[in-house]
């Protein structure tokens, strides 16, 4: 037995139905009934009910690219911030495809704070000292040596992405490279630094309005608009 | 005992013109400081506590983080010019480290730590004015804002005060009842598990009395409780609107 | 206690650092601002009731209130006829990921002491009126707080200080057996000469570009920054707080803080009345 509506807001501790359903999201059992764990909302699907967060920190799985900061140089490789609840760590054998001398050869001079790198989760596994393991041994993934990064709510990650992709499809439209971290790290590049800008102003848009309807048409007369401006600026 | 400057009670009604089992204005908001993960104001009456929370977060230093569970840090403390008469010290005292331990140990059976381990949750609340039950107000900002930053949580925990006012049960102390009533009983609730997490009290009770403030208590907390509801819908309900339509 | 140099605390990118300084070359900020232009300011007095004065301000996302309290004390020795200006600063850990928890450090005393220099010398408050009789003084204690810190907070606080100066109601000297004590159910407004007011400007300089009214990240890749503090047509205070400065740039900064002052002193209008 279900206690909720479809597409109804759900607060913690709010009961979502009884323990012989399917329930998927963060609930919890409590004496026989599934509660809420967040702010979130209610999805019916054919098998059951899902809840979807709409506020929450990253919480990485293998296989997820993410962008993330270096923020400090170890004995053996770099510990990286990925927006998460704990640093993720960047091994020097899968950061480098060749054997280095660590002896010789400080790590600062392949990573040092500050920098920015597109990276693959190769492993998590809490009970370790660093629960997150990144790679850069994949296609797609290094160290970024210009552009911008985004920031927005990991939560907000999918409606960047869109349904199949039809909004990521739509910024692309801008010509700049773009990589959208599971996150919440958009890394992009134009031509133009001014272009970043407006990129990364309209993913906040995308953010704070993540859910209007039809904001993927709203976003492409941006971009349309935005383009007309400029041509008219450069005549 | 002092003697309260002005009757508490007349005719039935106290000090402010409030009924015994009557809150003051109850205002709410939630997301007001922009840089931190969640954040509220909660005021009732005078009473202004805003709550922001970071995290979950990397545990620094590194020897306190836990393999198997998150950690808590919370600060509860009053501005300089939050009271009536003389400026505050700002350096914190001893009132304020303890009802920073009891308000962490209110919050703590609400947030699901397991789930974060060794990482901290900081919860920072601030009373910008005070008139009475501080603790109970920045109770509901604090649980509030841990929402707000996407913090599993078994339920939101609502903070109200009650106390004993020439022997008669009343809801929600202001700064006057506090200071000349003979009891102050703040509370923690968990509305809809309908358990406690803060208990604390002064003053002195018979037992039928006690068990009177407890049931007016849980009676204020599910009102307070809908407000705070309220607040959050407040923040999220146009993102639910916006994904379904109206 | 000694400065020790930032480290690793505040964080920036290399990437946001690098292209936050490649659009001022063409003169152009990230958050789509020129220069020499300052965030929307907003500034709202008597938001606390507790307080004998009070204002908050906000500039952009950057979030300060101000409380003043006045209590009676000891003149300073050298000024035995003069009332006591006490101003403190506090960064609240609410304020960014990057505030810790504990007594105010040492950019927060920076931050007191500065809008404290402003407001001092500047006669915007006539401390001699301030003297209490049998060697006692009016202290006023203007406590800055910074809730929500995106940038420029020496700008923001002085505005909120001396906003919630104009606010302060002086509670009225009484006399009993037991000497002298302050009465908050009589109380006059501290009287001060709006003319006056001390307006705090900051001028950031990104790899020579100088600018109004940085933001957060905008300090983060400070090469240089300079606080002017002006009340009525002179310089009243000065800090340089970041990096360094040539003789040209500081005239460049000076006359670009100038300009800035406009921008605060209409936003003060209001209140100052």
């Amino acid at each position: 037995m279900y206690f909720v509506t479809p597409r109804q807001l759900i607060f913690p501790g709010d009961a979502v139905a009884t323990a012989d359903s399917r329930v998927e999201g963060p609930v919890y059992l409590d004496n026989g009934k599934y509660r809420s764990l967040v702010v979130g909302l209610v999805e019916f699907r054919d098998d059951g009910v899902v809840i979807v967060p709409l506020e929450g920190v990253y919480k990485p799985k293998r296989g997820d690219l993410v962008v993330g900061y270096v923020t400090d140089v170890l004995a053996t490789g770099w510990e990286v911030d990925v927006k998460s609840f704990m640093p993720a760590y960047l091994p020097v054998g899968e950061a480098l495809h060749k054997h280095v001398d660590l002896e010789t050869t400080p790590l600062t001079t392949f990573l040092n704070i500050g920098d920015v790198v597109v990276a693959k989760v190769k492993d998590v596994d809490l009970t370790d000292e660093y629960p997150i393991i990144l790679t850069l041994k994949e296609e797609r993934v290094g160290k970024v040596e210009r552009g911008t990064v985004a920031e927005i709510a990991p939560v907000k990650v999918p409606r960047v992405i869109g349904k199949k992709g039809t909004m990521l499809n739509t910024l692309m439209e801008l010509g700049c490279d773009i990589v959208v971290g599971q996150n919440g790290r958009v890394w992009a590049r134009c031509k133009d630094p001014r272009d970043e800008v407006f990129l990364a102003s309209l993913i906040k848009k995308i953010e704070t309005e993540s859910h209007v309807m039809g904001l993927t048409d709203r976003v492409k007369a941006e971009i349309e608009n935005y383009k007309k401006t400029k041509q008219q600026a450069a005549v | 005992m002092k003697k309260s400057p002005v009757p508490l009670l007349q005719n039935g009604l106290r000090a402010d013109g409030r009924a015994p089992d009557q809150m003051r204005e109850v205002n709410m908001a939630v997301g007001v400081v922009s840089n931190a993960d969640g954040s509220a104001v909660v005021s009732y009456g005078l009473t202004t506590a805003v709550a922001a929370v970071y995290g979950p977060r990397e545990a620094h230093p590194r020897h306190l983080a836990l393999p198997d569970r998150g950690i808590m840090r919370v600060r509860y403390h009053m501005a300089p010019f939050s009271t009536k008469d003389e400026r505050k010290s700002p350096t914190p005292s001893r009132r304020e480290i303890e009802i920073s331990k009891v308000l962490r140990e209110a919050l703590e059976p609400a947030v699901v730590l397991e789930q974060y381990p060794r990482s901290r949750i900081d919860v920072f609340i601030e009373i910008l004015q005070a008139d009475g039950s501080t603790r109970v107000a920045s109770l509901t900002a604090a649980s509030l804002a841990l929402a707000d930053a996407g913090i599993y949580m078994r339920d939101l925990v609502i903070g109200v005060s009650v106390g004993l006012v020439d022997n008669t049960v009343v809801l929600d102390l202001n700064g006057l009842e506090d200071q000349y009533g003979e009891g102050d009983l703040p509370v923690g609730y968990m509305p809809n598990l309908k358990r406690f997490t803060l208990l604390q009290l002064d003053g002195a009770w018979t037992r039928d009395k006690f068990l009177e403030a407890i049931g007016l208590a849980v009676k204020g907390a599910e009102y307070v409780y809908q407000k705070a509801r309220d607040a959050l819908k407040n923040r999220y309900m146009s993102i639910a609107e916006e994904i379904y339509g109206r | 206690m000694a400065s020790i140099s930032p480290y690793g605390k505040r964080f920036i990118s290399y990437l946001r650092r690098e292209q936050i300084k490649r659009l001022l070359s063409t003169r152009y900020r990230v958050d789509g601002r020129g220069p020499e232009q300052v965030r929307d300011v907003e500034v709202k007095v008597g938001v606390v009731k507790t307080a004998d004065g009070s204002a908050e301000v906000r500039l952009g996302r950057t979030h300060v209130v101000a409380g003043v309290k006045v209590g009676l004390g000891q003149p300073f020795p050298d000024a035995p006829d003069e009332g006591v200006l006490v101003v403190s600063a506090e960064v609240l850990p609410h304020a960014s990921p990057y505030t810790e928890v504990g007594p105010p450090d040492e950019s927060a005393i920076e931050l007191a002491r500065v809008v404290d220099r402003g407001i001092r010398h500047c006669g915007y408050v006539d401390f001699k009126k301030l003297a209490v009789e049998g060697g006692k003084a009016y202290v006023l204690w203007v406590d800055l707080y910074v809730i929500n810190d995106d940038g420029n907070l020496v700008d923001a606080a002085n505005l909120a200080a001396v906003a919630a100066l104009r606010n302060t109601q002086l509670p009225a000297v009484v006399k009993d057996e037991t000497g002298i004590k302050l009465g908050r159910n009589n109380k006059s407004p501290l009287q001060v000469e709006v003319a006056k007011v001390p307006v705090a400007v900051s001028v950031g300089k990104i790899g020579g570009v100088l600018l109004l009214d940085p933001t957060f990240e905008e300090e983060l890749s400070l090469d240089g920054r300079i606080t002017f503090t002006f009340s009525e047509d002179r310089i009243v205070a000065l800090q340089k707080s970041a990096g360094h400065f040539t003789q040209a740039e500081l005239e460049t900064a000076l006359d670009l803080a100038w300009r800035g002052r406009e921008r605060f002193a209409s936003a003060l209008k209001d209140v100052l009345g």
